[in-house]
């Protein structure tokens, strides 16, 4: 027998978030709330499992299908499972414009790991445009913002994560 | 210099914290809701169409014509929704999550006004994923209007309801689109519809549907309050109003500012309450005035004003207000490569030009970069972009959405105007700045 999907607790929250969710559309639409199913599943599991896909999309009369789609569709959706920390560092333009090829080649020696490679630990990786371009270079850890980075405040980060 | 007489959207900004109900109520929050729902709709719409409002999501399509294509009751009885556009993701652009996080119910209030105009019962504001913190705060603002009797069953204590609902996304430039938004927001995958039908008549769920920015509906309670008349002459031409734009790159001091349509590139650059110029001897060589879809402006052309009609001339655009300076010392084919390298990404994958074009862009545009061009190489770069729209643009290129101009145009005004930088790449099998592209900012070089 492999472990239930959730804990008892886990289950309750996804419980009442499912509700919660499907009150917000009319009442055949129920697919429609794939995204925030997703982000919800993930919120609990760091990730979507396979058998959580497949919770989701029987909960919202979907199919499996379409919630790979979804998924495997938007960046945010984490379909292995990443390491602790996933830190997304903005490179386009606004920020490479400020310094951050140099902030993720810091980023990649401290952290002794690639930019693109999925370890226990960390998952680096660029991400696009993070809206943040007056306050560049930036980046998010575990979706947490960051801006007007320094290597003062790089080495302040990073030391909260280890 | 035209500094700004009166603010619109950031008016109450340094009056200290006006992101809870309190605080924006104590400056006459929600006053306008009350009184657009003593008006007929169809007055609102009218207002909003004198008012000279145009979307400030990049289009700038006037906003009250866009709410008079929605057809009527007697022609459509399907429900009809308002979807905000906070999906911010143009690069360049900063300016609708600072709404968020420092005025939720200035939009909030704006929606009221809207779906009332539309006859809209439901809401749903698409923000982006990558958005925790303003989402946050953006929640919080909707809980405290629903506890304080403003939305839910009676709107503001009349008989009409009225549910707004955030929904985040979760990473893809793509559902900034409306349609690809509309997709997104069905729970599916962000693939942009073709229009037509346009979302006014087939949109959500197949019904009507208006589909507005962050800037353009928080402007309405501003335009009630002060009348439409007010808001015609703050602007320029046929644009009311004014300009939330983020000023970022070369400059001293990058940010966020609220200017008026008369403003200059130059004076956002240059001027102290903005830029405040270039750190000593660096000048400017280039300008994105919209957004990294806008096509390239060089150093002569900084005196078009932010208004949006007047980039036609220069074959640009004001889109969404991100303004990226370039100075003397940035390497533009590494530049380019950084845009064209997002819209290779961010491709849905839906049309072949674009999924096939943007990708094959950003590899010539590398291979010039790391000196493995062939002379050959900039005009298969033209031709492909080219394929994929036009030049000069002509307003939709051959894809189903505009993503596929987005990648092109730049790469056609980035060759065009800084040719020779290409050339030399080519020439010298190097980049000729070496490993310091990116000019004279930042610690991490």
């Amino acid at each position: 027998m492999s472990e239930p999907l959730f804990t008892a607790d886990e289950q309750k929250k996804f419980d009442a978030g499912i509700a919660e969710l499907l009150s917000h559309y009319p009442p055949d639409r129920k697919s429609a709330a794939m995204l925030p199913a997703l982000r919800l599943l993930q919120s609990l599991k760091t990730w979507l499992p396979p058998e959580g896909m497949q919770l989701v999309a029987q909960r919202l009369e979907s199919t499996v299908e379409a919630a790979y789609e979804v998924a495997t569709f938007y960046v945010m959706f984490h379909t292995k499972k990443p390491g602790t920390y996933v830190i997304d560092v903005c490179t386009n333009l606004a920020c490479a414009l400020r310094g951050a090829e140099g902030m993720l080649a810091y980023l990649e020696q401290k952290l002794g790991t690639k930019a693109g490679e999925n370890g226990e630990k960390y998952f680096l990786r660029e991400t696009e445009c993070l809206a943040s371009c007056g306050t560049a270079p930036c980046l998010q850890i575990n979706e947490d913002h960051h801006e007007n980075l320094t290597k003062v405040k790089v080495d302040a980060l990073l030391e909260k994560l280890s | 210099m035209s500094v700004l007489a009166e603010k619109v959207i950031t008016r109450d900004w340094a009056k200290g914290p006006n992101h809870t109900l309190a605080g924006y109520k104590k400056n006459g929050g929600y006053a306008q809701l009350k009184k657009a729902l003593t008006m007929a709709p169809a007055a609102i719409t009218d207002e909003v169409k004198k008012s000279g409002l145009r979307g400030r999501g990049g289009a700038g399509f006037p906003t009250g014509l866009k709410w008079s294509f929605v057809p009527s009751l007697e022609k459509n009885s399907k429900p009809r929704y308002l979807a905000i556009n906070a999906d911010e993701s143009e690069p360049g652009t900063a300016k609708d999550r600072f709404i968020l996080e420092n005025d939720p119910h200035l939009m909030l209030e704006g929606i009221g006004i809207a779906c009332f105009a539309l006859g809209a019962h439901t809401c749903y504001i698409y923000s982006r994923g990558e958005f925790k913190h303003p989402s946050a705060v953006l929640d919080k603002a909707i809980e405290e209007a629903y506890a304080d009797g403003i939305f839910g069953k009676k709107l503001m204590g009349t008989d009409y309801e009225l549910n707004v609902y955030q929904v985040r996304g979760a990473g893809a430039y793509i559902c900034g689109e409306e349609t690809a938004l509309l997709e997104s927001l069905e729970g599916k995958k962000g693939w942009p519809r073709l229009k037509p039908p346009f979302p006014a008549v087939v949109g959500l769920f197949g019904c009507p549907t208006v589909v507005n920015n962050v800037e353009t509906i928080a402007s309405l309670p501003r335009i009630f309050e002060k009348g439409s008349e007010w808001f015609m002459k703050l602007g320029t031409g046929k644009s009311g109003g004014t300009r939330l734009v983020t000023v970022s790159g070369a400059v001293i001091r990058p940010g966020t500012y609220e200017v008026g349509m008369d403003t200059s590139l130059r004076e956002l650059i240059y001027a102290k309450e903005y830029g405040q110029g270039l750190p000593e001897g660096r000048t400017v060589k280039a300008c994105i005035p919209g957004g990294s879809s806008a096509p390239v402006l060089n150093a002569d052309e900084l005196d078009v004003k932010l208004e949006f009609d007047a980039f036609k001339p220069l074959q640009s655009m004001a889109g969404s207000g991100g303004v990226m300076v370039m100075d003397d010392t940035a390497c533009m084919v590494r530049c380019l490569w950084r845009v064209a390298r997002f819209y290779a990404e961010e491709s849905c994958g839906q049309c072949t030009p674009c999924r096939e074009g943007q990708p094959w862009m950003a590899r010539i545009i590398r291979k010039i970069e790391e000196g493995r061009g062939e002379s050959a190489d900039l005009d298969t770069l033209i031709n492909v972009a080219q394929a994929i729209a036009p030049w000069p643009p002509i307003g939709l290129g051959n894809t189903i959405c505009a993503l596929g101009d987005a990648g092109a145009l730049p790469v056609q005004s980035f060759v065009q105007k800084f040719r020779k930088e290409f050339e030399d790449h080519i020439a010298q099998k190097r980049c000729p700045h070496g490993d310091q592209p990116w000019g004279v900012f930042g610690e991490f070089k």
